[in-house]
């Protein structure tokens, strides 16, 4: 998947990586999904922190799991507030769990039909969206639903 | 278990009130350094005392108007207590007044203001993104995707709430019509005159669902400041204490986690703060009888009272109901100036000012004989707080 067929618009804040999550997003670009795993306790964890917020070891790995997950949560959003996002009303941002990386969540859009009913408890897979036209490109990990 | 000999309860009261005319947001005609000033001296005229007598200060959210500035401008013969609560939006209302609270009682300052000054012409609005070209750090991952604003932020919560309870659209309308009923008696209300109809509530455009425009808190402009001081001293002043009971400030195990992992996700965060104010108080949500529920969105109102103990989560559309919340005759009136709905968004400190005009016995929308004055600050964000003012001490 290109930027030409990026769910939203260009024009909003890229990501930029930081010394803690530089691996998540050159992960991305590889179209990898990784997160931080505690080598103390083995409890996967989200977003990237820099100690376990369960056994309080600093020891976490990024480790891949596999982009597969089920909606938490979602919301429709119609009201733009910001200038990017003005033709792109209405869009689905969903929050994802991932069961199988001790119940996890990420943010993401829910790529198809904005105005189609969403579920929560469906099952979706991961889409890497890539944005090379960037600098630095970077890739944002979408959801869609699984048939 | 509560150590009685440590707690707050009784020993402050607020004593003075202090608002600048609120205005729909960018209209305010002076920059918001100027209408600080004015909240705060118009609350040290409505407690009668001296201006020199001030001698702390205590805000939240960031407020850009520092005591240093404030007390020099005022010529204060001395500053004695500084304070912030730190964390976004409302939260920190009722926490500030506890931080004053608890100045007072240690004996570091004697008369404590807590204020909050917002111009949203003179600096940026809340309720857009800011001109940003790139993100780091836990934004980095909900921006990109368009998740943006304080609404986009909990809407996902409500959804969930929702989702696990059944029901909550209903209940959010009820809150939304009461707030917009309250500020029709109530003639500081920007919303004063304006009356919100069902079909104008049912019709609205959605924001970002579950929420509609009328679930959405305004954005305004003014100044708000009240006073706190000892039980003793505030008995000698002008109007009678609203005593402070309890106030809590803080939030459940992991509500700061990043990007939505918060263990418990369909809540206002005030499961254990509600215990431990009613612990503090000795008192439970049957003794309240009139409460102010920051309302970011209607749906943290919702869940707020739940926490508090109103209403159990399955019941909201059924207990929450226009006639229940609205002053005089409903068994749970919330929000009886129009809050940050239809009052002002002075970021609660309105709120708690009208829970004190409910124990003064001066509401435009009164509740008979209030004993007990409830406030809940900030649903959703983290830290949120709460404070419980009596009549009695």
């Amino acid at each position: 998947m290109s930027a030409t067929d990026a769910y939203l618009p260009a024009g909003l804040p890229a990501p930029a990586s930081e010394a803690l999550d530089e691996t998540y997003w050159s992960a991305a670009t590889d179209h990898r999904l990784m997160i931080q795993c505690c080598q103390g306790c083995g409890r996967h964890q989200w977003g990237p922190e820099w100690i376990c917020n369960k056994c309080r070891s600093f020891d976490l790995e990024w480790v891949e799991v596999e982009p597969r997950g089920v909606i938490y949560s979602w919301e429709r959003i119609w009201h733009p507030v910001h200038p990017a996002l003005v033709e792109a009303c209405p869009y689905v941002v969903v929050l994802v769990e991932l069961p199988h990386a001790d119940g996890v969540r990420m943010v993401g859009n829910l790529l198809g039909d904005p105005t189609e009913e969403v579920q929560i408890g469906s099952e979706v897979e991961g889409v890497f969206e890539d944005h090379p036209e960037c600098e630095p490109p970077y890739t944002l990990v979408q959801w869609r639903r699984l048939p | 278990m509560v150590d009685r000999e440590l707690t707050i309860k009784g020993r402050t009261a607020i004593a003075g009130i202090g608002e600048t005319v609120y205005y729909k947001r960018a209209q305010a005609p002076d920059p918001e350094f100027r209408m600080c000033l004015d909240a705060i001296l118009a609350a040290a005229e409505d407690a009668g005392l001296a201006v020199d007598d001030i001698d702390g200060f205590a805000s939240y959210s960031n407020d850009r108007n520092e005591p240093s500035h404030i007390a020099s401008a005022l010529g204060l013969p001395e500053l004695r207590f500084s304070n912030m609560v730190w964390g976004g939006g409302g939260g920190g209302g009722s926490a500030a007044v506890a931080n004053a609270a608890a100045a007072v009682a240690a004996g570091y300052a004697n008369y404590v203001v807590v204020f909050r000054a917002l111009a949203q012409g003179q600096f940026g609005r809340f309720g857009q993104a800011p001109p940003l070209r790139g993100i780091s750090g836990p934004m980095a991952y909900t921006m990109p995707y368009g998740l943006v604003s304080p609404a986009q932020m909990f809407a996902m919560r409500v959804q969930r709430f929702m989702h696990e309870y059944g029901g909550g659209q209903a209940a959010q309308k009820a809150v939304s019509m009461a707030s917009y009923h309250h500020a029709q008696a109530n003639p500081r209300a920007v919303m004063h005159g304006r009356p919100l109809t069902e079909e104008a509530y049912d019709g609205a455009r959605w924001i970002v669902e579950p929420f509609r425009l009328y679930d959405c808190c305004m954005e305004n402009d003014g100044a708000a400041a009240i006073i706190v001081t000892s039980a003793e001293r505030a008995a000698d002043l002008r109007h009678p204490p609203a005593h402070i009971w309890a106030a809590e400030q803080g939030s459940d195990l992991g509500q700061g986690l990043p990007v939505h992992n918060a263990p418990d996700y369909a809540t206002s965060n005030f499961k254990t703060l509600a215990k431990h104010l009613y612990d503090t108080a000795g008192v439970g949500p049957h003794d309240i009888d009139v409460i102010q529920s920051y309302e970011n969105f209607t749906g943290g109102v919702v869940m707020s009272l739940v926490e508090h103990g109103f209403c159990e989560p399955e019941e909201v559309d059924k207990v929450l109901t226009f006639e229940n919340l609205t002053a005089p005759n409903g068994s749970l009136p919330i929000n009886t100036s129009g809050g940050n709905l239809a009052e002002c968004y002075m970021h609660g400190l309105e709120l708690i000012i009208e829970a004190v005009r409910q124990v003064r016995g001066t509401s435009t929308s009164q509740v008979a004989d209030v004993e007990l004055s409830l406030v809940t600050s900030g649903p959703m964000v983290t830290p949120v707080s709460n404070l419980l003012l009596s009549a009695s001490r």
